[in-house]
C-alpha cells in the first residue's frame, strides 16, 4: 500500500467489479484515497442456452457502470470468455471426470484474476489490482508479502486466495480486509451507493440454474458409467449413475435403503465404484495435498504445527505438516477430521497468517 | 478535452438546433390536434417544418412521416411495405443485404420467422459494395420489396443506389433505403434518387436523439404499423413530438455538404497517416466512394475492444463500428462478408469526426494509436 496522497494520484489501480457491494465499496475507498482508479468487469463463458454468467449479468454490467459514473472513473467490460471456459470450465468438467471435486473459485483467483486480469491492468499502466475479497496482504520485515485472514472471520476469504505468489501478492489489494461484512454495508450506504442492498452471489457463476448435477449431465454424459456401489466393507448395496455425478461426503441421491444412513466415502475410478458407509467412516487422520504453494516460498525443512482448512467454510483443524517432495505435503490431523475430499484446497495457516495450501489428493 | 471520434453514432445537438427547439418544451408546447389558438400555432409550426423538410428533399410534404428515430423509419417501412404487398396477394419475398443495419435484418428475420415471408441476402465484395447483378439474379416473381443501406455506417461505402433503385423501378418492386448515415454527407432529391422510401435519423446531424423521418412516396401501398390517432396523415398514430421535430429541420438546414471538401482533407489525412505509419493496418470500405468524415480499419493481432479501452483512457472516443454488444465481442458480420480473415475482423476501429476537426488531433490521434497498437503487440 501506499500512503503518500501525491503518489496514491500517480498510481493506477484496476478494481475488478462484480456489480455487488463489496467491490464497489472497494472502488469508493481506493477513490476516496486518491488513487486513479479504473474498473473492470470480466465477461465470463455461460452455457449457451441457460442464463448469463451470474458474474457479470447485463444488470450486473449496468450496476458497475452506475457506480463507475457516481465515483467518476472508467470502467471497461472484458471479454473473457474462451479464457474462462479453458482455464476453469474445462477443468472443472474434467476434474469430475477423474473422480475428484474441483475448486474452481481456487484455480479462478491464481490463473484468470490474479493471471491474465493482472496482466491486463499491467498493461495498462496500473501497479494493482484490487478486489472485493476479505483478506489482508501486508509486507514483513524481511521484505515479503503475507497473506493474512480478513479481519471479518464469518467472511474471511484468504483461503480463496492461498494460491497467489510473491509477485501476485505485490500487485494485489484487497481494502476490504479491514472491515467486516455489515461495515461494508454501513460503508455502502455513507458512499450513497445504490447497490448498498444487493444480495451476495452463491453458488459457481457459470452454473445454470439447474445448479452442479444439471451442468454435469450436459458436459459429462459422454464419459458417464454405470457402476456398483459398495459399503466400505465391500458389500454391494446399488449403482451408481456414473461416478462424475457424485461428491465425497454426499448424502443425498444415493437412492440406497440401509439400515443407517449412507454417506459417499470415496470414489475409485479404476475399479468404477463407488465407496459408501456410515458418516464416522468419512473421517481422516490425514490426508496427502500436492501443487502445494507456500506463500513465502520456503519450504519448511522439518514438521511444523498448523491449523488446516479442508474447504472455504471448514472449520481450523489442529494439524502437523510434513513437506514430502515435488510440491506434495502430508498432513497429520490430531483429531480426525470429516470431508477430506479430494481436489479441494487444503491451506495451512499459523494464527492469522496463511502459510500455504494445496490440493487434496488423497 | 476528450477527442470525440464517433460521430456515426450520434452527434452533439448544435447550439442552433437547441436554440430553435426550447420555446416548444414550455412555451408552444400544445397538442397540435386541439383547437385553440397555441394549438393552431404548433399546429402550423410543425406543417411548416414538414414543408421546408420537404423542399429539401424535393418531395412533398405529405410523403413525410416523423416517426421517433432511424430505428423506427426503417421497421414500419419493411413492415408496412412487406406486410401491405403480402396482404394484396402479390408475394412474400424480400431482398436485403449483409451491409444492413440491425433495424433493417432483424426486421427482415422477423417477418421471415413470424409472418411468412422468405429473403435473399445480397452479398457484398471486398469494399462493402453490393452489386447491380446480384439484386437482378435475386428477384423473383413474388418479390414484394428491395431494402438496400445507402451509406453502410460501420466501414463508410456509399452504394450504387440510383442503379440499384432503378433496376427495382424496372420490376416495378418497392425499393427502400435506409439513409441514416447518408444524411448529412449525400443530398438527397427525391425527384431524382429512384427509391421508394427512406430513413433518416435527427441526432446524426446535429439534432435531437428521438425523431426520425419515412419518406413514403405517394401511393406505395403501407399497412400502418402504429394505430390510434389520425397523426402523420394516419401512417403513424401518436401525439407529435414538437420540439424534436422543429430541431430536425433546423438540423437539415445546417446540413454540412459546405464543409465536405474540408472533412475529405482530414479524412484521407488520417487514413494516410494510419495506414503508413501502423504496420499490419488496412483501411476497410471503398477509398473514395465512402462519407466525408468517416474512416474504418483493421489492425493484425489487435482486439477491438482493447484498443478502445487503451484509446479511452487516453481521452479519445472511438468505436469498432459493428453492433456487438459490450464485452461480447463477435467478429464482425460485415467484414467477414467482406473476406477479411475471422482475425482481422477482430481488430476493427472506426473513427468519424465532426467539423471541429484539425490536423493537430489528427496527428495526435494518429500518434496514440500507433503507440497502442505497438504496446498491445508487444505484450
Amino acid at each position: 500500500m501506499i500512503e503518500d496522497k501525491q503518489d496514491k494520484q500517480n498510481t493506477r489501480v484496476v478494481v475488478a467489479m462484480s456489480g455487488g457491494v463489496d467491490s464497489s465499496v472497494v472502488a469508493a475507498l481506493l477513490k476516496k484515497e486518491g488513487y486513479d482508479v479504473i474498473g473492470m468487469m470480466q465477461r465470463l463463458w455461460t452455457e449457451n442456452n441457460q442464463p448469463q454468467n451470474r458474474c457479470c449479468t447485463s444488470d450486473a454490467i449496468e450496476d458497475a457502470k452506475e457506480i463507475a459514473t457516481l465515483l467518476d472513473f472508467p470502467f471497461y467490460v472484458r471479454d473473457y470468455k474462451n479464457i474462462f471456459k479453458n482455464t476453469i470450465v474445462d477443468y472443472f468438467t474434467q476434474t469430475y471426470v477423474q473422480g475428484m471435486t474441483p475448486s474452481p473459485c481456487l484455480i479462478c483467483n491464481q490463473k484468470v484474476r490474479f493471471g491474465d486480469l493482472l496482466y491486463e491492468a499491467k498493461t495498462l499502466g496500473a501497479k494493482y489490482l484490487a478486489t472485493g475479497h476479505y483478506a489482508r496482504v501486508q509486507m514483513n520485515s524481511f521484505g515479503e508479502y503475507e497473506l493474512l485472514t480478513g479481519m471479518d472471520p464469518d467472511k474471511d476469504q484468504s483461503y480463496m486466495l492461498h494460491r497467489l505468489n510473491q509477485n501476485q501478492l505485490s500487485h494485489a489489494l484487497f481494502p476490504l480486509g479491514n472491515y467486516t461484512k455489515s461495515e461494508v454495508r454501513t460503508l455502502a450506504k455513507k458512499f450513497k451507493l445504490p447497490v448498498f442492498n444487493k444480495q451476495d452471489s452463491q453458488d459457481l457463476c457459470f452454473l445454470g440454474e439447474d445448479g452442479h448435477q444439471g451442468f454435469l449431465k450436459r458436459h459429462v454424459s459422454h464419459t458417464l458409467k454405470r457402476g456398483l456401489i459398495k459399503t466400505v466393507q465391500g458389500e454391494v448395496v446399488g449403482e451408481h449413475q456414473g461416478l462424475a455425478l457424485y461428491t465425497v461426503g454426499q448424502r443425498r441421491g444415493l437412492h440406497i435403503s440401509y439400515s443407517y444412513p449412507l454417506y459417499v466415502i470415496a470414489l475409485n475410478t479404476k475399479e468404477n465404484t463407488l465407496i459408501v458407509g456410515a458418516k464416522k467412516e468419512l473421517e481422516k487422520d490425514e490426508l496427502y495435498a500436492n501443487q502445494v504453494n507456500f506463500i513465502n516460498q520456503s519450504i519448511p525443512q522439518k514438521p511444523i504445527p498448523i491449523l488446516a482448512k479442508i474447504r472455504y467454510k471448514s472449520i481450523y483443524h489442529p494439524a502437523t505438516l510434513k513437506y514430502l517432495e515435488k510440491n506434495r505435503i502430508h498432513i497429520q490431523f490430531k483429531q480426525p477430521v470429516s470431508g477430506v475430499t479430494p481436489g479441494q484446497g487444503v491451506v495451512f495457516y499459523h494464527e492469522d497468517k496463511v502459510l500455504g495450501g494445496g490440493m487434496i489428493e488423497k | 478535452m476528450p477527442i470525440y471520434l464517433d460521430y456515426c453514432a450520434t452527434t452533439p445537438v448544435s447550439k442552433e438546433v437547441l436554440k430553435e427547439m426550447l420555446p416548444y418544451f414550455s412555451e408552444h408546447y400544445y397538442n397540435p390536434s386541439s383547437i385553440y389558438k397555441g394549438a393552431q400555432k404548433t399546429s402550423s409550426e410543425i406543417r411548416k417544418a414538414r414543408r421546408q423538410i420537404a423542399e429539401n428533399f424535393s418531395c412533398l410534404s405529405e410523403e413525410l412521416i416523423f416517426t421517433s428515430g432511424g430505428t423506427e423509419s426503417n421497421n414500419i417501412a419493411i413492415r408496412g411495405i412487406a406486410l401491405a404487398n403480402k396482404l394484396a396477394g402479390k408475394g412474400n419475398h424480400i431482398i436485403t443485404t449483409c451491409a444492413e443495419h440491425l433495424a433493417v435484418l432483424n426486421t427482415v428475420e422477423d417477418l421471415c420467422k413470424n409472418y411468412g415471408f422468405t429473403s435473399t441476402i445480397l452479398p457484398i465484395d471486398q469494399f462493402g459494395m453490393v452489386h447491380c447483378q446480384d439484386l437482378e439474379k435475386a428477384i423473383q416473381s413474388d418479390t414484394v420489396l428491395i431494402s438496400c443501406i445507402y451509406v453502410s455506417s460501420e466501414v463508410g461505402t456509399i452504394q450504387p443506389i440510383f442503379e440499384l433503385g432503378e433496376i427495382a423501378q424496372k420490376y416495378n418492386i418497392p425499393f427502400h433505403t435506409d439513409a441514416v448515415q447518408a444524411l448529412g454527407s449525400i443530398s438527397i432529391d427525391c425527384k431524382q434518387l429512384p427509391v421508394d422510401s427512406f430513413s433518416v435519423s435527427g441526432h446524426k446531424i446535429h439534432g435531437p436523439k428521438g425523431i426520425g423521418i419515412l419518406y413514403l412516396k405517394k401511393n406505395t401501398p403501407f399497412l400502418s404499423q402504429q394505430s390510434g390517432g389520425s397523426q402523420e396523415f394516419k401512417y403513424r398514430a401518436g401525439t407529435e413530438n414538437i420540439p424534436a421535430i422543429i430541431g430536425f429541420k433546423k438540423a437539415i438546414e445546417y446540413v454540412p455538404y459546405a464543409n465536405s471538401q474540408k472533412l475529405i482533407h482530414y479524412r484521407d489525412m488520417l487514413i494516410e497517416g494510419i495506414v503508413t505509419k501502423i504496420p499490419n493496418s488496412f483501411l476497410t470500405g471503398h477509398p473514395s466512394k465512402r462519407i466525408p468524415y468517416h474512416t474504418s480499419f483493421v489492425f493484425e493481432g489487435i482486439d477491438s475492444n482493447t484498443l478502445l479501452m487503451h484509446l479511452d483512457i487516453s481521452d479519445i472516443g472511438a468505436s469498432s463500428g459493428s453492433a456487438c454488444s459490450v464485452g461480447n465481442p463477435e467478429a464482425s458480420p460485415l467484414l467477414l462478408a467482406m473476406k477479411f480473415s475471422e482475425e482481422l475482423a477482430h481488430g476493427a476501429l472506426r473513427m468519424s469526426f465532426g467539423k471541429d476537426i484539425s490536423e493537430e488531433k489528427i496527428n495526435q490521434v494518429i500518434q496514440n494509436i500507433s503507440n497502442i497498437i505497438q504496446l498491445l503487440r508487444n505484450r
